[in-house]
């Protein structure tokens, strides 16, 4: 969060941000079920400018079979974003960022997933960033639940990720990449909204401990947005589209 | 040392039977941190360095300062990069090898901490605009294993970047020249991290590695002098209440004073 210097007006007198949205609006989000034919789970979210696909395998037989549990399954997860995904191309390999987000996405579904219940088997979760905007982690997040639950995999809630951010000393929900780049600050929440508990934290950019309550609490009120997303998103694979198929 | 034995989960049920009777298993209150030594200079061939023991949990951070490329979009500010290394003497689980995630992501949260804060003041640190700046490396080498490198590698830091005396340089010719003298870096203010584990519905600062393997969840916070916060990372696999975030914000402001004390008299020695 650099804090870059720049023309741009990030919020206007009237409250409204670069890119025409309110202080509480999110970007427009919409999220697809089902979409590939081989993955035992995926989806397909597009949330503002990101463009990102999930696919889910397993349970399944781990490898190497050292890392077998026999008192649960374990979850991994790989976040990849493709070369053509951003502005300058990016290199293929994985980047140390790309691992760091692995893991914090894995440790924010690993509580919603019923791993217990299968011992010694792996649940994979692929999520490839086709295109990358701001608060890609966040949108990555909400496609992977939902391709777990279209896996079919026993869960104890949903997890709905959504961030929220400090601009021009205004806390904002969901940070778009213009306000990521010249803001104050990011803060990507993950969250499960039944259980109310929240399994993704992070921030960089400095606020106040009232704001950072603050923060939290405009990100849950974004999270419970996109839950409603993500069952809308399963109800029409599972219960409207019945009829076509 | 995820490798769970008997013993191990005796010791589990211990720890969680202990906090339900409001004790830790080293006797320590819930926000008590171990005790922190700072030897600062402790490498004089490193610009600053210092060697942080954070109770058993040992770290020496090394700070080299030289000049180099600034990066392409921003040729007004120079560089500081943070890292951390579990090296193989610290734990008989620790293999040589490419670091795994938890050491990229010790890394990553070690520096964004100190990056946030804008501790340096990295405008200051410009030879020539858009040719040649100076780095900042601070490289963090954990030695002995006790758990919460998370804190550890950032006292290191904090405490080797405030202690550190920087080269003068002028651009010549073709380059950079060193010049005589030297100054402290320009810094704006001492980061604080301050990490918490959610072990069962308790919340403990600074888990040792016993209380480390058996948390549910865990959260670092940084905070600046101002006490603001300016950065997080939460980790583990399980959640947090809206409370119980709330709780360990208050906790990190709070303990982060006395920490800030100590770093900043450890720079002095």
């Amino acid at each position: 969060m650099g804090g870059r210097a720049t023309d741009m007006v990030l919020l206007d007198e009237n409250g409204i941000r670069c890119d025409g949205r309110r202080i509480d609006e999110p970007r427009s989000i919409s999220i697809k079920a089902g979409v590939l034919k081989n993955a035992d789970g995926s989806a397909y979210i597009e949330f503002g400018d990101n463009k990102i696909l999930a696919g889910v395998y397993g349970p399944r037989d781990i490898h190497p079979k050292h890392m077998s549990d026999a008192d649960t399954g374990i979850l991994r997860c790989r976040y990849h974003m493709e070369p053509f995904s951003v502005t300058e191309r990016k290199n293929p390999a994985p980047s140390r960022r790309e691992i760091e987000i692995s893991k914090v996405i894995k440790e924010a579904l690993a509580p919603a997933v019923m791993l217990e219940r299968f011992p010694r088997t792996v649940v994979d979760v692929y999520i490839e960033i086709l295109q990358a905007d701001g608060g890609s982690r966040c949108a990555a997040l909400d496609a992977a639940s939902v391709a777990l639950a279209d896996a079919g995999i026993p869960m104890r809630d949903m997890v709905s990720a959504c961030a929220a951010g400090k601009v021009a000393d205004t806390i904002v929900l969901d940070i778009n990449n213009e306000e990521d780049q010249a803001g104050q600050a990011d803060m990507p929440i993950g969250y499960m909204p039944n259980l109310n508990r929240i399994t993704l934290l992070q921030l960089d950019g400095v606020m106040s401990l009232d704001e950072y309550k603050q923060c939290i609490e405009t990100g849950i009120r974004g999270c419970k947005l996109v839950y409603e997303i993500q069952k809308k998103a399963l109800m029409e694979k599972y219960f409207d589209g019945e009829a076509e198929r | 040392m995820t490798v769970f034995t008997t013993m191990d989960e005796l010791k589990k049920s211990r720890i969680h039977q202990l906090l339900d009777d409001g004790q830790r298993v080293d006797g320590r209150g819930f926000d008590e941190h171990r005790s922190i030594v700072i030897e600062t200079g402790a490498i004089p061939k490193a610009n600053g360095s210092a060697r942080v023991r954070l109770g058993d949990t040992e770290v020496v951070c090394g700070v080299k300062i030289q000049p180099d490329r600034p990066f392409p979009d921003v040729g007004d500010r120079g560089i500081f990069i943070c890292t951390a290394e579990l090296l193989p003497l610290s734990h008989p689980t620790v293999e040589t090898g490419p670091p795994n995630e938890s050491v990229i992501e010790l890394a990553r949260v070690v520096d964004r901490g100190i990056r946030e804060s804008h501790m340096i003041d990295l405008s200051q640190l410009v030879i020539k605009r858009d040719v040649s700046v100076v780095g900042v490396f601070a490289d963090n080498v954990a030695v002995d294993y006790d758990g919460n490198l998370f804190d550890a590698c950032s006292y290191a830091a904090t405490s080797a970047v405030l202690s550190a005396r920087m080269p003068r340089w002028e651009y010549g010719e073709d380059g950079p020249v060193l010049q005589e003298g030297d100054a402290s870096l320009p810094t704006t203010t001492v980061p604080v991290s301050v990490t918490m584990a959610k072990i069962g519905n308790h919340i403990v600062v600074d888990p040792n590695s016993d209380e480390w393997d058996c948390m549910d969840a865990r959260i670092t916070i940084t905070t600046d002098s101002n006490r603001d916060i300016c950065a997080i990372q939460k980790g583990g696999k399980n959640g947090f209440t809206l409370d119980e975030l709330v709780a360990c914000g208050e906790t990190a402001v709070k303990s982060a004073d006395a920490i800030r004390r100590t770093l900043e008299a450890a720079a002095k020695q």
